[in-house]
Parts: C-alpha cells; sequence; structure tokens
C-alpha cells in the first residue's frame, strides 16, 4: 500500500475543515467567529471542486470553484456590514443581542 | 512517500490547525490571523493540485480582500469595549453531536467508497485549445467561452453585495 496522496485524502481535509467550520458556526456566540466560520467551510468546499477536478483532469471545477469565491467575497461584504449595523443598534457582536424576532 | 506528498501533509496540519484556532480562540483578531494561515494553507494545497490560478486568487481574494475586510471591521467595532461572558452559546453540546454524527457518516462513506487513483493529464490543466499555454490561459478560456453567462451573472451578484455593503453600513 503506498502512501501517495490521493483524491480521498483530500476530501478526508476537506470534510475536516466543514466539520470545524459548521461547529464554528452553530456553537460560537461572536458574529466575528461566526462569518469567519463560514468562510471556512466555503474554503472546504473549493478543497473539494480543486481536488475533484484534478481527479478527473477535467478545469470546470476550477472555473466553479472562482465562482464560489465570488459568492464568498460578496457573503463576506454583506455579512459585515449587517455586523456593522448590529453594533450601531446594540453595542456588541454576541449573536444573543439580535433576538428580537424570537417568538 | 515523495515531497509533493509531505508538502500535503505539512500544508493539511497547517491548514486544520488554523481551523481549530479560529473556532477556538476569543480573541477574534487572533482568529483572523490563524484564518489567514488557513487561507494561506490552502492555497498551497491548490497548487499540488494542478490550480494554479486558483492558488492566486485565493491568496489576493482571501488573503488580501477578505482578511482586511475583517481586520477593518474588528478594529472598528472595538472589542475592548466589549466583555464576552461565555464563548460558547447553549447549543454547543447540540452542535458537538452533530459534528460527530458527521464524521460517523463519513468515515463510513470513506470506507466503502475509493476514487483510485487521479487520471492526472497535467495538460489538460494547461492546454485546453490551441495555442493556450498555462492554467490562467485555460482557466479564461472555459470562463469566458463555456461559462459567459454565469460570469455576467456572478457580476451583476458582486454589484449587488456591494450596494448591500454599502446601504447596509450607512449611518442611518
Amino acid at each position: 500500500m503506498t502512501a501517495e496522496v490521493t483524491t480521498n485524502h483530500y476530501l478526508v481535509l476537506s470534510f475536516l475543515l466543514f466539520t470545524i467550520g459548521l461547529f464554528g458556526i452553530l456553537a460560537r456566540r461572536n458574529l466575528i467567529t461566526v462569518l469567519m466560520s463560514i468562510e471556512l467551510v466555503l474554503n472546504s468546499v473549493n478543497l473539494n471542486f480543486i481536488a475533484f477536478s484534478y481527479q478527473h483532469s477535467d478545469l470546470t471545477g476550477q472555473v466553479f470553484a472562482v465562482f464560489t469565491i465570488t459568492v464568498a467575497a460578496g457573503e463576506a461584504a454583506v455579512g459585515l456590514g449587517i455586523l456593522i449595523a448590529l453594533f450601531r443598534l446594540r453595542e456588541t457582536t454576541q449573536l444573543d443581542s439580535a433576538a428580537e424576532l424570537k417568538g | 512517500m515523495s515531497g509533493a506528498d509531505l508538502l500535503f501533509y505539512a500544508f493539511a496540519a497547517a491548514a486544520l490547525l488554523g481551523a481549530v484556532l479560529v473556532v477556538a480562540l476569543r480573541n477574534p483578531m487572533y482568529g483572523a490571523i490563524s484564518l489567514l494561515g488557513t487561507f494561506l494553507a490552502v492555497a498551497a494545497l491548490f497548487l499540488l493540485r494542478h490550480a494554479e490560478f486558483l492558488a492566486i486568487v485565493q491568496i489576493f481574494v482571501y488573503g488580501g480582500g477578505i482578511m482586511v475586510l475583517f481586520l477593518f471591521v474588528i478594529m472598528l467595532v472595538n472589542l475592548h469595549r466589549l466583555r464576552e461572558t461565555t464563548k460558547y452559546d447553549r447549543q454547543t453540546p447540540l452542535a458537538a453531536v452533530l459534528g460527530l454524527v458527521l464524521v460517523a457518516l463519513f468515515v463510513t462513506v470513506f470506507a466503502l467508497a475509493s476514487f483510485g487513483p487521479p487520471l492526472a493529464r497535467p495538460e489538460a490543466f494547461t492546454a485546453g485549445a490551441q495555442g493556450i499555454s498555462g492554467n490562467s490561459q485555460a482557466v479564461a478560456w472555459l470562463l469566458y467561452r463555456d461559462y459567459l453567462l454565469p460570469f455576467e451573472i456572478a457580476s451583476i451578484f458582486l454589484l449587488i453585495a456591494m450596494i448591500g455593503a454599502v446601504v447596509l453600513g450607512r449611518r442611518a
């Protein structure tokens, strides 16, 4: 059995990054950290695209990863805009303080 | 084990370490710096998979743009005045259980499925049509020929996001 790095290695790494990011999104209370965890998740998706692009020797995966990066950039801009708005309103970045719609 | 494999393990470890620190550190400023480490390690992993253009885009967009955005906002909200009473939410046990379930699911799938060795035709990443040399040109060729409509939609999306961010950040 060779120790050569295969697509599965990349999938494991990408999956671990995804799980860490998901845990951060669900568990942390600071909105800044939650947004950074979302970036981790998007990065793990990109790793998957690149791994399968290499697996099939097909450039389409790389092109799609460009679009994922675009969405990540837009998400970061709007998310941080919301954070600034929340900070103006509540003087905090804790997510618990934004529970106005709570039933 | 070849040198490329060693590089994979080194950068994978760096990426995972950075990710864990992002979630674990209390101060978002330190979290942002470790996130930068993860971005750079992932860019190196792109390089190892023949995605040279994307590696540079990753460094520019994530390491440059998004990271500067995060650092600006962290300095803007002046975290020293904020007292974070507890770092983790009430639903943390639930999140941990969900993560463990996901790990179990993936281990099962991983044990069952293997994709075998990659096709590894490096010329596919550098030469699509006639006269193309280099990964950037090959990606651009595909992007502007086959995926022109998604590309234009992405530019409209960026415009909308920019307007949205400006409106949200405006002093009411």
